[in-house]
């Protein structure tokens, strides 16, 4: 019966692990903005640091960097998902192409913008394809592709992972929408398909979809690992900046680390406002549309569009995941050959330890941070069951908050405040930071199912005497095995993908295989990259074969647990 | 001793809004039927009798089962055993396996293996505990369920619409073998159904609830 009194404290721990850091994170980053940082000897409170960051001349490229770029992969990723959902859901190229981006979704950020660059660099397989003979380049050119100064590069790279993860949210909303018919009474009333579905169906998927929208405009304004790889250089964007200044080794520069931490945030901010301003025009200038009786005179035109982009965005990951492939195993590759002149697996016995080491850091963090996650989130979910909790509207935005926090607002200051109070910074530190990203994703992936049991059920198993932990251990937790062991996968890639609180937690002491991949990213080694963006693509999605195929071997036996 | 359930004088209201109210004895071995369209609450008494009452509703009343109150008792301690139109076996068990979760423990694995197969035997379904559930057609699952409630040994037993879900045929055969295994154990039954055919097989009292959410007496 100690169970009964540790399950309904559960709910308020996982408010505390998911949203404690977060507080305490930008709490941290307070003092030394206002120049209060005693272990650097500098004693506030005064606007010495703010000051400074105004003066740095990169300032107002930087934040506009941040802003530009957020704005743009965002607009450009929600565009092709509607367009493509409008026009193809329901057709077969649609389900095709669904197939192609799921496991997409799972491959970590830095592995994609790796393959990105491997694809477009001017020494790239796209230019070693057209090359001599289309262009006659038998060097690589001297042109700005990636890190090009406007940041294009790392858009692309955001809006081929951030395609994947709006049409999954996309599609979970269509499952809870009348679409079908809404779709089927437009054509009825001589609508084009497309136009029709941005019609009729449009204003209720973007009510459902909004939340995770919100998170991809606030992580591709502030995301830092892409930005390493693929983003300009001089200046960077702002978050970049920001870590730099976090790495410097004089001590001051973390004032000015803080006040861009806190700029960054307000940047943040500034532009959510400014997306739910842009949503109350486009919501009266679409009412206008929809009324002003339109049938649909570009909807072929959208379509091609749509089904190319995103067609386009499934296939530079995987031919980006090939070339990685590729460079892991080429010896000497000169230009413009498309295929290295020898093959060798040199390059994976000479990282062969240190891939090894960054491997089994990378898994215990993740196995213990989701395994923590799982648990608090189970116990959530249970209590809600037993004691009739259940989340409101206004929870679904606690649970997302952590991610529209950008992470550069407030993982310095966490930083900060750990060394401030003389904690020890490494592993430990490092996996509680890793919870608040992994908590909302296993929460929001596991409870939809745990809900969708069927109660009577459990009052079945009750009436014929069974208690509410045997009920829980013995019918509900093994029926629901398939959603656990996804959400366990989820939520291992979510670890798996995490740079900034590995690296600024870490105090550069944890290495995991993102770490230590991004780090390669200004060497320019393509082999040594391509043996560690390979496996941290590998361990970001092996978790989800054995999510598939654990259920099918314990349930072989049993078809009502099998996939419907 | 008493091996009646009484419902005594149990109102359910929503909002302050009373959708029924009963007061029953049900003697062993005797069926009482609540009937009424859907939506007027029938499932919701039984749900109070389970314990598994839905937080939106309000009840008052006392259920005593061979004569002991078990208002307030844990759903899991109430001896209460409840068939659903659903078969409900639970998927991820094997048909034995259904059967020896409700089996109260004790017993060597060699005892409890006898009780489950001489279980199914009684049922017609001698050889079927390795068997997956859901390979199994309707009417056996039917006959799986009841065994299942059975070997847990309730004293009272409710039915929730329990044959609607299967085929004329198949319905007359599973209603008798559910009433006369109730009778052989000697059991109080609750049934709730909006079928007549069904009020009429099980020969108790009947209790008729219309939309106006009163509970009257019928003969």
């Amino acid at each position: 019966m100690s169970k009964a009194r540790f399950l309904p404290v559960l709910p308020a721990l996982t408010l505390i692990a998911m949203l404690g850091p977060v507080i305490a994170g930008i709490w941290g980053a307070l003092g030394p903005a206002f120049g209060h940082l005693p272990a650097a000897g500098l004693i506030g409170p005064n606007l010495s640091a703010f000051g400074a960051l105004f003066e740095w001349a990169g300032l107002p490229r930087a934040a506009w960097l941040s802003v530009s770029t957020g704005l743009l992969a965002t607009s450009l990723s929600l565009i092709i998902v509607t367009l493509l959902t409008a026009g193809w859901s329901c057709t077969a190229a649609f389900r095709f192409l669904e197939r192609l981006l799921s496991p997409l979704l799972s491959v970590p950020h830095a592995a994609a913008a790796f393959g990105l660059a491997f694809l477009i660099a001017p020494s790239g397989w796209i230019s070693r394809l057209i090359s001599p003979g289309l262009t006659g380049w038998d060097r690589p050119p001297d042109i700005l592709i990636l890190n090009d100064p406007n940041g294009f590069a790392m858009v692309a790279g955001l809006v081929a992972k951030e395609v994947p993860f709006l049409l999954l949210m996309t599609l979970a909303a269509l499952g809870q929408t009348k679409a079908r018919r809404s779709v089927a009474v437009a054509q009825s009333l001589g609508y084009n398909r497309t136009t029709g579905w941005l019609k009729t169906v449009f204003p209720q998927i973007y009510a459902q979809i909004r939340l995770p929208v919100f998170v991809v405009l606030a992580y591709s304004m502030s995301v830092v690992d892409v930005a390493v790889i693929l983003g300009p250089t001089t200046p960077p964007t702002l978050s970049v900046q920001i870590v730099k200044w976090m790495s410097d080794p004089d001590l001051s520069m973390r004032t000015m680390a803080a006040a861009g931490a806190l700029l960054q945030l307000a940047l943040v901010l500034g532009v959510l406002a400014l997306w739910k301003g842009g949503e109350i025009v486009i919501s009266r200038v679409g009412r206008r549309w929809a009324m002003a009786g339109g049938r649909g005179t570009w909807d072929r035109l959208f379509n091609g569009v749509s089904i190319g982009f995103g067609a386009t965005s499934a296939v530079v990951v995987m031919l980006g995941l090939l070339v990685l492939l590729i460079w892991s195993v080429a010896g000497f590759w000169s230009f413009p050959n498309l295929v290295p002149d020898a093959f060798t697996l040199k390059n994976w016995m000479r990282h062969g330890d240190g891939v090894s080491a960054a491997l089994g850091e990378t898994i215990l963090i993740a196995f213990i941070a989701t395994g923590i996650a799982l648990i608090l989130t189970l116990g959530c979910l249970e209590a809600e069951y037993r004691h009739n909790l259940s989340l409101s509207a206004r929870g679904m935005w606690l649970l997302y908050l952590p991610l529209l926090i950008p992470q550069t607002a407030f993982l310095p200051g966490l930083q900060t405040l750990l060394l401030n109070i003389g904690a020890d910074i490494g592993r430990g530190p490092v996996i509680i930071a890793h919870l608040v990203f992994v908590l909302p994703y296993v929460y929001l992936s596991l409870s939809e199912p745990f809900r969708a049991w069927d109660n009577r059920i459990g009052t079945v198993a009750a009436a014929l005497g069974a208690g509410p932990d045997r009920v829980l251990w013995k019918v509900r937790l093994p029926m629901l095995l398939r959603p656990i062991l996804t959400a366990l996968a989820i939520g291992v890639s979510v670890s798996v993908g995490q740079y900034l609180p590995t690296l600024l937690i870490g105090g550069g002491r944890v290495a995991t295989l993102t770490t230590e991949a991004v780090a390669l990213a200004s060497g320019g080694d393509r082999r040594a990259i391509g043996v560690y963006a390979l496996m941290q693509t590998g361990a970001a999605l092996v978790p989800f074969m054995i999510a598939l195929a654990v259920p099918a071997v314990i349930w072989r036996n049993r078809r009502g647990l099998r996939l419907g | 001793m008493d091996k009646s359930l009484l419902l005594d004088t149990v109102s359910i209201s929503m909002n302050g809004y009373e959708l029924l109210s009963v007061h029953h004895k049900i003697s062993a071995g005797e069926v009482l039927t609540i009937m009424g369209p859907s939506g007027v609450g029938k499932s919701t008494l039984l749900s109070y009798i389970t314990g598994t009452l839905p937080g939106a509703f309000d009840a008052s009343g006392r259920i005593l089962l061979h004569g002991e109150d078990i208002t307030d008792a844990a759903p899991h301690k109430r001896k209460v055993g409840i068939l659903f139109q659903d078969d409900l076996l639970f998927p991820h068990l094997s048909v034995g396996g259904n059967l020896a979760f409700g089996l109260p423990k004790g017993g060597t694995r060699a005892e409890r293996a006898d009780k489950v197969n001489a279980a199914l035997a009684e049922v017609g379904l001698e050889g079927f505990a390795d068997h997956d559930p859901d390979t199994l057609s309707g009417g056996q699952k039917a006959r799986v369920a009841l065994m299942r409630v059975l070997l847990a040994g309730p004293c009272a037993l409710l039915l929730d619409e329990p044959f609607s879900r299967l085929d004329a045929t198949l319905r007359d055969q599973i209603r008798s073998l559910v009433f006369q295994r109730a009778k052989a154990y000697q059991l109080p039954v609750v049934m709730v159904t909006h079928d007549l055919d069904d009020a009429r097989a099980a020969g108790g009292e009947i209790i008729t609830l219309s939309a106006a959410n009163s509970g009257g007496v019928a003969p």
